[in-house]
């Protein structure tokens, strides 16, 4: 079977816009929380976020583009043209059929749909955009990415809540295996906006801190809920013998995924993220010892932390893998979170350094070798990404340095 | 990648028949069950017509929390589901819930829900800071349709690779396409798999109306859907679901289960062109059809029935009029054609498994559903449509095949398993 592998990376992130800004504010442990500057949060109870403060779309965009697109299309757009360009690939010059786009969605183009909903409600139907047919709905990131550079090969549109970004890449590299030779994959999230905030408190899980720096602490004993951030990551997915014709630089294997659904709660059965990893592992034919960082979910939801430690620990053993979460520095991104760990999974492995956990103090509650603070130099050949979404939904994918 | 996938259950909630059974006799009857929308009072819109089901969560045996917790859409898939697990008569408890895994498709979602919250929280469209203290505990539920994956699964006990798929109005064709490729691969050995939507709410209407997309033949609203005839103007707005218990095909005959079809072929192309517009010239459909084949090992002349998008817009209905030409050649102009849109309209994401329902029920009855209302066929559209009434039809392979917003074009073919060497 063919391998897959990474050859672009494009990264919009709170920390940064474009790779290196991201990597090297990751690596400085520098926050990307504040208290939301986009809409006068001060009556509801969730008031930081992980905001993207310096993003112009004019700059990057045509103004056509503009009225037809929500905040994270503009986003992903962007993002898809940076993975393009770090790959070397000229979408335009691929034959037909030979490229697609396969894109994670949590909510959609949710800031765009309030705006509408708005229209209607206050002012009547005949105010609602004729771009409400497509903006904000889950498929407008892949069409939109389609038609800006001309991809006409297999295209998905994966939803599963945070885990949707994971399986969108595991979904691409299933199109590369049945012989698609490039997929721009992975998922951008942008939902900060007073009709998404108050969908997202009602899921329950958010802090309520209002102090950047305590407000999203995993695994960490006074763990209260996560912030919400924005962004995300592209990568550009290419066939191994593709890469390797082109003479391109790789920065690694996608070489396991698999997924699990947890059972309904008060079921009495057991949750299933530890199959997952261990799926994973066997589908990229890895030992646990190969493993030698694990970017984990980072609920900061002291049941569900106990979950994903225990799930750690039982495959890996006690503190046997060091363990990070560099969300805590972004936010959850929802499916933009699984490509941006990944991203950072790649980078962690091409620079032999983890980046850290901030934050967070390591709590004896959890038998986990948590990188935090600073950034921790390791060799990894191999990296596992965890991303779990509201609803049951577990994604673990194993990633390699060479192939 | 030897395995071979099939269906063998099938559940189906449609407009004008809740359940496989009357959804199958509504088509083949050629009845419609579009009529005046009447959710709620639209009078200040464009279209006012729609295909809905008529639905009672409480009758279909959800509990209380179910329906509160859910949008009518994950209420429409969870009682789908149910209907298919039943039909497949497969002992669910007797596989690993860990093989047994969920693909939902949905274009739009908890639009309904998502629709009614908002004018609440926002008073009406006053308040620009809408006020968290309406919102309902379930509202995260609506923010993202993974919950409609979640429900099916929590429903039949799934514990497998599950999510949902939102490709547009081809989202029913592509969450049996992803779900197929799950068992192919051995990630699962049984999948449920499927699509629903609900998108019968004033959000949709008004943005479908902007776009002129949806018809305004009002008066009429029994005749308003009319694929391929020279006087259509746009689809009708429907809701609905269907949902299929797939297996792997030994698995399925070890079992004795009867068997619908084999998932032979799927693909779907994009055309890269317009978020909303076809060309006419229907090339990257023809290039999905052409896939979907190849990997179903049939030729073109081994179709005996294709399930047509046929939404009753002009340019859908001339681009894949061109699609099935350019793929099929003149077997095109001899395989009988059919949109049943003309009788249950178009739902949207839940649209391609309904139809693929359809394609199932043709096979198993040997008769192919109507296009209902054609009755002057528009002359750029000169195949065989089926007008009118079914047809008594030997029917051991189908091509299905969608066309969406995004530029999503998508094909599906079902085969009889029986005899066909690999």
């Amino acid at each position: 079977m063919s391998k897959t592998v990474v050859t672009g990376l494009g990264v919009a992130a709170p920390t940064g816009l474009g790779l290196s800004e991201y990597w090297d504010t990751t690596l400085a442990g520098r926050s990307g929380i504040d208290r939301i500057s986009r809409f006068d949060a001060s009556s509801y109870p969730a008031r930081l976020a992980g905001e993207i403060t310096d993003f112009t779309a004019e700059e990057y965009l045509p103004n056509r583009l503009l009225p037809q697109t929500d905040r994270m299309t503009r986003l992903a757009l962007v993002c898809a043209d940076w993975a393009f360009e770090d790959s070397g690939i000229v979408p335009a010059e691929m034959p037909d059929y030979e490229a697609g786009v396969i894109t994670a969605s949590h909510a959609g183009g949710f800031e765009f749909g309030q705006n509408e909903l708005r229209a209607l409600w206050s002012k009547g139907g005949q105010y609602v955009s004729a771009y409400q047919s497509f903006a904000w709905f889950y498929a407008v990131n892949s069409g939109q990415i389609s038609i800006r550079n001309g991809l006409r090969g297999p295209s998905s549109v994966v939803v599963s809540d945070q885990a949707g970004g994971v399986d969108a890449i595991a979904q691409a590299r299933r199109q590369i295996r049945n012989g698609t030779r490039v997929v721009i994959s992975g998922a951008v999230d942008a939902s900060i906006c007073p009709w998404g905030w108050v969908a997202q408190m009602a899921g329950g899980r958010l802090s309520t801190s209002e102090k950047p720096s305590r407000a999203y602490l995993p695994f960490d004993d006074d763990a209260c809920g996560h912030i919400v951030g924005e962004g995300g990551a592209l990568i550009v997915l290419e066939d191994a013998e593709h890469a390797r014709e082109r003479g391109t630089e790789v920065y690694g294997e996608i070489a396991g995924h698999a997924s699990t659904m947890d059972p309904r709660p008060g079921s009495g059965r057991e949750p299933t993220l530890q199959k997952a990893i261990e799926r994973a592992l066997v589908d990229a034919a890895a030992t646990p010892d190969e493993i030698g960082v694990v970017f984990a979910d980072a609920a900061a939801v002291p049941t569900l932390d106990q979950i994903e430690a225990e799930a750690i620990t039982k495959v890996f053993g006690p503190r046997g893998v060091p363990v990070t979460a560099p969300k805590t520095m972004t936010g959850r991104l929802y499916s933009g979170a699984g490509p941006l760990d990944l991203t950072a999974a790649f980078l962690t492995m091409r620079d032999g350094v983890i980046p850290p956990t901030i934050g967070s103090s390591r709590s004896d509650r959890y038998d986990i070798d948590l990188v935090a603070g600073e950034p921790r130099t390791a060799a990894p050949g191999a990296a596992l990404v965890l991303s779990r979404g509201q609803g049951g939904f577990n994604s673990a994918m194993v990633v390699r340095s060479g192939y | 990648m030897n395995r071979r996938v099939v269906v063998t259950g099938v559940g189906v909630t449609a407009p004008g028949g809740v359940g496989a059974k009357s959804f199958w006799g509504l088509i083949a009857d050629g009845r419609t069950a579009t009529r005046s929308l009447s959710f709620f009072d639209a009078s200040s819109f464009r279209s006012q017509v729609a295909a809905e089901v008529d639905f009672d969560g409480d009758l279909l045996g959800l509990t209380p929390q179910e329906i509160r917790r859910m949008d009518r859409a994950a209420q429409f898939a969870v009682v789908t589901a149910r209907e298919s697990v039943t039909d497949s008569g497969l002992e669910f408890d007797a596989v690993d819930p860990n093989r047994i895994g969920v693909t939902i498709g949905s274009a739009v979602g908890a639009t309904m829900g998502l629709d009614q919250e908002y004018r609440t929280v926002s008073d009406g469209g006053r308040l620009e800071l809408v006020d968290h203290t309406y919102a309902v505990p379930h509202l995260y539920n609506y923010l993202t349709p993974g919950a409609f994956a979640t429900e099916v699964a929590w429903a039949t006990g799934a514990e497998g690779p599950s999510t949902v798929v939102s490709t547009g109005c081809t989202s029913g064709l592509d969450a049996i396409g992803y779900a197929a490729e799950i068992i192919r691969e051995g990630s699962a050995e049984v999948m449920i798999a499927g699509a629903t939507d609900a998108p019968i709410s004033p959000i949709t209407v008004a943005c479908f109306d902007a776009i002129k997309a949806t018809t305004p033949r009002n008066e009429d609203p029994e005749h308003a859907s009319r694929p391929f005839d020279a006087s259509r103007n746009g689809f009708v707005l429907g809701e609905g679901a269907a949902v299929f218990v797939l297996e792997e095909l030994e698995n399925a005959r070890r079992r004795g289960a009867k068997i619908y079809a084999e998932v032979s072929g799927y693909a779907t192309r994009s055309n890269a062109y317009h978020m909303t517009g076809l060309k006419s010239d229907g090339k990257e459909m023809a290039e999905a059809i052409r896939n979907a084949l190849d990997e179903a090992r049939l030729d073109p002349a081994d179709i005996d029935y294709i399930n047509a998008h046929g939404s009753g817009t002009r340019q859908n209905d001339r681009h894949e009029t061109a699609a099935f030409k350019r793929s099929l050649g003149e077997h095109a102009y001899r395989a009988p054609v059919s949109s049943i849109k003309s009788m249950v309209g178009h739902s949207l994401g839940a649209i391609g498994s309904i139809e693929i329902a359809a394609s199932v029920l043709a096979m198993a009855n040997d008769v192919v559903p109507p296009t209902a209302n054609l009755h002057t066929p528009d002359p750029e559209c000169d195949l065989d449509y089926v007008p009118l009434t079914a047809r008594d039809w030997k029917t051991d392979a189908v091509l299905s095949v969608g066309s969406g917003f995004g530029g999503f074009q998508s094909a599906v073919v079902l085969a009889e398993p029986h005899g066909r060497q690999r």
